[in-house]
């Protein structure tokens, strides 16, 4: 092999290992942009989350700090959980039923202060509403439809109770409406009813007032006594109703029940249809109303239920 | 090697994160309690039910039944601790500016089906990540919103006048309740998914949500796992 030729083939040579070098450094390019494009297409770099790191320490510095800060949040959390758990376990069964119904009152307070008359339950067309019969207390004892009459305390100018027949309340202004009746376990069924509304009542039968004065339902409600008590004929069932829900346009004394007289098991003669609560507040056979200044005792809420039960 | 303790979690997410254990365990209980007394959910196909909720030896198994007055007791007296400890964090994660932690991009959704193929073992290569990885992003974002979600399907249903047209805009009163029982089925999920998770995790990972810290090394400018070079364990 000449000189030249030797030259040559190390030139040759030389530009291969070039190409060889260029090639490699591309592919590493390549690789560390693909890196760093996946580090910046990164939602912690978007959106510029930093990191919180501490000074620089040994194995063992960082063992002991780790260990120190453990100990101490293990046992506060710990004593935490224990005096949960055993706080809770260890309050009588009378305090906690004290503390939910404090709680149901408190929400009543707070479902008063955004009660407003004016807002109304959706109205269903009339051939959605169906039946649905649940509840049977009050309703067991012996009863004669036409022996029945409505007592009424607490009215007006008067000591002793208004003694009031189905037609009575048929002669008010007669008012229907199909809403959704919910129940208290979950269920619901459109329903409609036809009666008095009880506002309309309480026009035609002046109740007490706090002034004395006569009642006006529409300019001075505060001044009506706030409950209103209704009893089965054999005192077996009984509500409690606060007065706004009682003057709500949904609130009536209903008579009809999708266009039939109310039959025994949904309440006949007489019975509470209101979109303002619960059904377990939708007294059926209604024998007694009582317009009150005392909280009312009611069946479900000696039981456990909240006692507002409103919508 | 040199370490460095690294701060993964902030005292008061750390509280508010475990506060809202219980109060969430109580509401879904609370919850069941009062579904019992009316039961109707189910899933089905082509009208043949599957599975109903639940089943009765569900039920006996927890002494569930006759305790709807218990449950709604416990439910309206914790809703406002779930409510106040749920607008809390939300108010912390914003002040704090750790909703930077969790809050998805638009490409998350690309990131994180990348971590749930590596998750599942398909692929070997980890999308880069802050503290939390864009399917935990997507998670804690999601979990945040579904936690309002019962709170409005909650009222929706508690106060069907008063909120009339809140409970309209959910398709009605009974749709309402569906959601609402569909929400608490949903967070038993997250919290299956999340407990198995931490648990994959290791225990580093899971006493940083106590006492707030983990170890890494020093030389370690970028969290090895989001290098990629590694099958890294994805933290929770």
């Amino acid at each position: 092999m000449s000189e030249q030729e030797k030259k040559s083939t190390e030139i040759e040579s030389q530009v291969l290992i070039e190409k060889v070098r260029e090639i490699e450094l591309a592919k590493q390019k390549a690789e560390t942009s693909d890196l760093q494009n996946l580090v910046r297409d990164n939602t912690a770099r978007i959106l510029n989350e930093k990191r919180e790191l501490g000074t620089s320490l040994s194995d063992d510095e960082a063992k002991r700090e780790m260990s120190r800060r453990s100990r101490r949040s293990f046992l506060i959390g710990g004593a935490t959980a224990l005096a949960g758990i055993f706080g809770w376990r260890l309050l009588p069964d009378e305090t906690k039923q004290n503390l939910y119904r404090r709680a149901f009152e408190f929400n009543e307070r707070v479902s008063q202060i955004f009660y407003s008359p004016k807002r109304l339950a959706p109205e269903f067309p009339r051939e959605f509403a169906g039946a649905r019969v649940n509840g049977m207390e009050g309703l067991s004892g012996e009863f004669n439809l036409a022996d029945w009459r409505l007592r009424v305390g607490g009215l007006a100018n008067r000591s002793e109770d208004l003694i009031l027949t189905l037609d009575d309340i048929k002669a008010l202004p007669r008012t229907e409406m199909t809403t959704e009746l919910k129940c208290i376990e979950g269920w619901s069924i459109v329903c409609n009813w036809t009666g008095a509304r009880f506002s309309d009542f309480i026009a035609a039968y002046q109740p007490k007032t706090r002034n004395g004065n006569a009642p006006d339902a529409v300019n001075n409600p505060e001044n009506l006594l706030p409950y209103v008590s209704m009893i089965t004929p054999d005192a077996d069932y009984y509500v409690g109703m606060d007065m706004p829900s009682i003057l709500h346009p949904q609130t009536l004394l209903a008579y009809e029940m999708n266009g039939a007289p109310l039959t025994p098991e949904h309440g006949a003669p007489l019975r509470l249809a209101t979109a303002t609560k619960y059904g377990i507040k939708q007294i059926k056979r209604i024998g007694r109303i009582d317009f009150t200044d005392e909280r009312p005792k009611d069946f479900w809420a000696e039981r456990g239920y909240d006692w507002y039960a409103g919508h | 090697m040199a370490k460095q303790l690294e701060k993964k979690h902030p005292l008061a997410i750390r509280w508010l994160h475990w506060i809202n254990f219980p109060l969430l365990t109580l509401m879904i209980w609370s919850g069941i309690l009062i579904y019992w007394a009316n039961q109707v959910y189910g899933i089905k196909i082509f009208g043949y039910e599957l599975f109903h909720f639940f089943p009765a030896w569900f039920y006996e198994f927890l002494g569930v039944p006759f305790r709807l007055a218990e449950g709604l007791q416990l439910h309206f007296f914790f809703m406002w601790f779930f409510l106040i400890n749920g607008i809390i964090y939300v108010t912390y994660l914003i002040f704090s500016g750790e909703w930077r932690a969790i809050l998805p991009v638009p490409g998350s959704l690309k990131r994180a089906a990348l971590v749930t193929l590596h998750d599942l073992h398909i692929v070997k290569k980890l999308p880069a990540q802050g503290k939390y990885n864009d399917a935990q992003r997507i998670a804690y974002t999601g979990v945040i919103l579904m936690g309002a979600a019962a709170v409005v399907t909650g009222l929706a249903i508690y106060k069907p006048l008063q909120l009339s047209w809140l409970t309209a805009l959910l398709g009605g009163y009974e749709w309402a309740r569906w959601q609402h029982f569909w929400l608490m089925i949903a967070f038993v999920g997250f919290f299956a998914v999340h407990v198995a998770q931490v648990a994959l995790a290791g225990w580093s990972n899971f006493r940083s949500m106590i006492m707030g810290y983990e170890t890494v090394d020093i030389e370690t400018k970028i969290p090895a796992s989001s290098l990629n070079e590694t099958e890294g364990a994805t933290t929770v």
